[in-house]
């Protein structure tokens, strides 16, 4: 009864704030179709180099708006990649072709890998292209491994900033003070915040995950609600971590001012920087990083197609997050009232 | 000092770490009495309320509403609080903001409705109930706070200076206000200011100073007990004694 009401106020409140509506429900799609073009932009031109290559190819290159360098010499071809600054490098030599590919931004080697293959097919009859990367391999590509991650942060930063927020403002502006003046226990007001912010943070995982997958066209193999539970479940953890971290900020600004301590060490945990190959007391750090569960939950269902019985540890991790989060956050309050 | 008195308030200190807020206070307060808390700002009497209201516990001593030990969750049903600043729900209206806190005290829809006109009749926001607490004057914005501490019909009302920054026209209403809701409803009222023709109004006095009880008394005894005409000179000479009695331990 009690937490329907807070519910019902936290909704009406937000309700009429559009600022922060629009922060919530735009500002991650804005982030995400800017992150999906910068990833997938194809607008640069690409310089590639070729030894011993014959006119009809250097003309089919040229035709694909390739900026063609002539290398004389070959020698090591990954070091020439590097010196003359090539995005590529062909080489015809001893009846073998070899593509070097520079890679550091595997989004354009796919692009270019499949330009040329365009470009020699007609001349091609039997002899495979070896293909050599300077950074990196072949598995790389970068927004698909990326927008998982980017779907679970942005869910995960904007509902942690508008809850710890929200309940801030309650206590500055003193109507936290109030409330408890009122025989509302702890766990309502608790509760009240989770489920009020909840539906908010629901739909917000909704339109995220909708636009992502049907406008941006990321790759999604698995199920949709699958994607959505996790997510879901992200928000929730969010949710208790901003209500938790803004008893512990006496203003606004030192709720901002939790975003590089918390937020930004948790980005370099999701996976864009392989956790394989940090250090063991680095990789230790990411396993209390909630959201390095969160974003291999959803590699694993978007990216890799399974299901979620394959990701049972890491939602279970999320589930025992909040629980640790919301029992604090109980505990919290009693810092505005003993009882 | 007997136990059906409705506010007991017996040897409280209060410290925080090294920091000592109240020293030994002691007073009682029996029903249908406007109780004045007078001190200076930081005198301790923000903190004395919140033990009073059960936010915080006393380090030593204790504090009894209606005859049962604070802190109780169930008490504050009986006890309305007005804070020192507004704390309302600026983007609700008015009427919101009352059915928010009606809410709080388990209260049936009708039993809310009957409540919630009863109280802006009382505090004269009728008119505004609909607009939003954003758009409020200053005085609005007490009144409505005044018509959610009363919103559940307690017993009891604590008010953490109720009139300041309010105009005198506004000021006149609320005590008359408040004189009525003693008379006619024996409400007991329990209020912090630190103006003294306020103070007169009041049945029982408690000055505190630093921490301490310096008097208290009906502030007809007090003038009497230290010969003066008014109270500020009460307060003066008390404070003043109980420096010189301390200074001399």
């Amino acid at each position: 009864m009690r937490i329907i009401a807070l519910v019902k106020r936290i909704v009406l409140q937000l309700v009429r704030d559009k600022r922060t509506l629009a922060l919530l429900f735009v500002a991650p799609l804005l982030i995400l179709t800017l992150m999906h073009f910068l990833f997938t932009s194809n607008e640069a031109t690409q310089t590639i180099g070729v030894v011993g290559a014959n006119n009809e190819i250097i003309d089919g290159l040229v035709e694909q708006d390739f900026e063609v360098v002539n290398i004389e010499k070959s020698g090591n071809l990954k070091q020439v990649v590097v010196k003359k600054e090539l995005d590529g490098l062909l080489s015809f030599e001893e009846e073998k072709l070899t593509l070097t590919l520079e890679n550091t931004d595997p989004s354009q080697s796919k692009m270019l890998q499949g330009k040329i293959q365009q470009v020699l097919s007609p001349t091609l009859n039997g002899p495979v292209i070896d293909i050599a990367y300077v950074y990196g391999s072949e598995d790389t590509t970068f927004f698909d491994v990326l927008s998982p991650i980017l779907v679970g942060f942005f869910v995960f930063f904007f509902v942690f900033l508008i809850s710890g927020i929200g309940l801030l403002r309650e206590r500055t502006t003193g109507t936290l003070e109030r409330l408890l003046s009122t025989p509302i226990k702890r766990w309502e007001i608790v509760f009240g915040y989770l489920l009020g912010y909840g539906l908010f943070a629901i739909i917000q995982t909704i339109i995220v995950v909708l636009y992502a997958v049907n406008v941006l066209d990321m790759v999604l193999l698995g199920s949709i609600w699958d994607v959505l539970i996790t997510n879901g479940l992200i928000a929730l953890v969010a949710l208790s971590l901003g209500i938790l971290l803004s008893s512990f900020a006496a203003s606004e600004f030192q709720m901002i001012q939790f975003i590089p301590l918390v937020i930004i060490p948790q980005v370099f945990f999701t996976g864009i920087i392989p956790i394989g190959g940090m250090p063991d007391w680095l990789q230790s750090l990411s396993k209390i990083m909630p959201i390095s569960y969160g974003a291999n939950a959803l590699k694993s269902v978007m990216y890799q197609g399974h299901g979620l019985s394959d990701v049972r540890l890491e939602l279970m991790m999320l589930v025992g997050f909040a629980v640790v989060f919301i029992v604090l956050n109980i505990i919290a309050l009693k810092k505005h009232r003993k009882k | 000092m007997n136990s059906s008195s409705t506010l007991q308030v017996s040897d409280v200190s209060k410290s925080y770490g090294k920091h000592q807020i109240l020293t030994d206070i002691q007073f009682s307060v029996g029903t249908g009495q406007i109780v004045g808390l007078i001190g200076p700002s930081g005198s301790g009497k923000t903190t004395l309320i919140k033990l009073i209201m059960g936010m915080d516990v006393p380090t030593t001593g204790s504090v009894e509403v209606l005859g049962e030990r604070m802190p109780n969750l169930g008490l504050l049903q009986e006890i309305g609080y007005m804070a020192q600043s507004d704390a309302l729900y600026q983007d609700l209206t008015g009427k919101e903001n009352l059915m928010f806190f009606a809410s709080m005290f388990l209260m049936g829809k009708k039993e809310q409705n009957e409540r919630i006109a009863y109280v802006t009749d009382l505090v004269q926001l009728q008119s505004a109930l609909k607009k939003r607490v954003a758009n409020y004057s200053g005085g609005m914005k007490r009144r409505l706070s005044l018509a959610i501490a009363l919103i559940q019909d307690p017993k009891i009302l604590i008010l953490d200076e109720p009139t300041v920054g309010i105009d005198p026209e506004l000021r006149k209403s609320i005590w008359m206000e408040l004189v009525r809701l003693k008379m006619e409803e024996q409400k007991t009222i329990l209020v912090t200011t630190h103006v003294m023709d306020e103070a007169e109004r009041c049945d029982i006095l408690a000055m505190i100073r630093e921490g301490k009880l310096i008097t208290s008394g009906s502030p007809q005894e007090l003038k009497t007990r230290y010969g003066v005409t008014n109270l500020e000179e009460v307060f003066r000479k008390a404070g003043g004694e109980a420096h010189a009695h301390n200074s001399s331990r």
